[in-house]
């Protein structure tokens, strides 16, 4: 047995097996993000159908949840009814839901929402993409949890799920209910 | 984009003749304008080949058609025309999409092997070959002789 030649060819071989073996588990679309951690960048937008313009500055000590939609999106499609449902549960507990229209007309925004059967909060205007690439976003749905410091808690690519909120917005919330 | 530097020169040009006499301060301005519009769309190019498009496979901003990549090289313009530097835009973009957007990594910690790598299989693969080559033109063995240990071996590693 010739064991020189094959510690040789064992050394040459195994960290490119185990290259491979790493990069064959990463998702190669995904981008890591910074932001979770940082304090969420600031933005104050025009809210869809009226004049109001939402400053996250305003919205310190609130939990809120930022998600940013397209009415070509399907991927939006199939979150609309958790965003609902978690806006219904959530909403009476001092959570801030804000929608943000990406890459699209108010006029497609408000057919879509139509549709969808209505939203119960808000949906912000962002014409020039600036909140949206303040934020890092790469691609709709995404959706950014901010805690009552003004931090950003979580940041979900894609569609949300319910568990996204028990597990994000819940301990939020816990910590905020217990110091009250 | 030349063509629009182009347009901006030959109507800087234009303007004082237009205006007449009194606008003899006015060239240098429009001048110095866009001299520095070319400057910036410059940077905007150079920045923008180096960040990447975050929704395309393996596109820059530059070279991506995408409303996205578009946007971003607006912001890319903006930043410099407010006053910063190619570093403080690019960190920027760093800030909001981590170091996945720059398409050349910074040659430090763990991406130093992204730089070191191949250099080092091309100088170890080029000396094994050079090793191998010399074996295999090496002057074969008159019949008879005792094989060299290499080779007297390989018989046993058959099936």
């Amino acid at each position: 047995m010739n064991w020189k030649r094959s510690l040789v060819a064992a050394a040459a071989v195994v960290p490119v097996v185990g290259l491979f073996y790493y990069g064959m588990g990463q998702d190669p679309k995904a981008i890591p993000s910074p932001l979770p951690g940082r304090p969420a960048p600031p933005f104050a937008l025009n809210a869809m159908g009226t004049a109001d313009t939402v400053r996250l500055a305003d919205l310190k000590g609130q939990v809120v949840v930022l998600n940013f939609w397209a009415s070509w999106c399907l991927a939006c499609r199939s979150e609309h009814e958790v965003l609902r449902e978690a806006a219904a549960r959530y909403g009476p507990r001092g959570v801030r839901f804000y929608g943000v229209l990406y890459n699209d007309t108010p006029e497609n925004g408000a057919a879509y929402i139509a549709e969808m059967g209505g939203q119960s909060y808000p949906t912000l205007l962002d014409p020039q993409t600036r909140t949206a690439i303040d934020y890092g976003l790469y691609g709709v749905p995404e959706t950014f949890i901010i805690g009552p410091d003004g931090r950003v808690v979580y940041k979900q690519v894609g569609p949300v799920t319910p568990e996204t909120f028990t597990r994000y917005v819940d301990p939020l919330l816990g910590k905020r209910e217990a110091a009250r | 984009m030349s063509l629009a530097a182009a347009l901006l020169a030959l109507v800087a040009a234009v303007a004082p003749v237009q205006a007449g006499a009194p606008a003899q301060g006015a060239p240098p301005v429009a001048g110095a304008t866009t001299a520095r519009d070319s400057i910036i769309g410059e940077q905007v190019r150079q920045i923008a080949s180096e960040l990447r498009c975050p929704v395309c496979q393996g596109l820059s901003l530059q070279d991506s058609p995408s409303e996205l990549a578009q946007q971003m090289r607006q912001v890319i313009r903006d930043q410099l025309e407010a006053g910063k530097t190619p570093e403080e835009v690019k960190a920027y973009f760093v800030s909001k999409y981590s170091e996945w957007i720059l398409l050349e990594p910074a040659p430090r910690g763990a991406n130093l092997m992204v730089y070191v790598l191949p250099v080092l299989l091309v100088v170890g693969g080029g000396a094994g070959l050079f090793v191998a080559a010399r074996r295999w033109t090496r002057q074969p063995a008159p019949a008879g002789a005792p094989l060299p240990e290499d080779e007297a071996e390989e018989p046993e590693t058959l099936p």
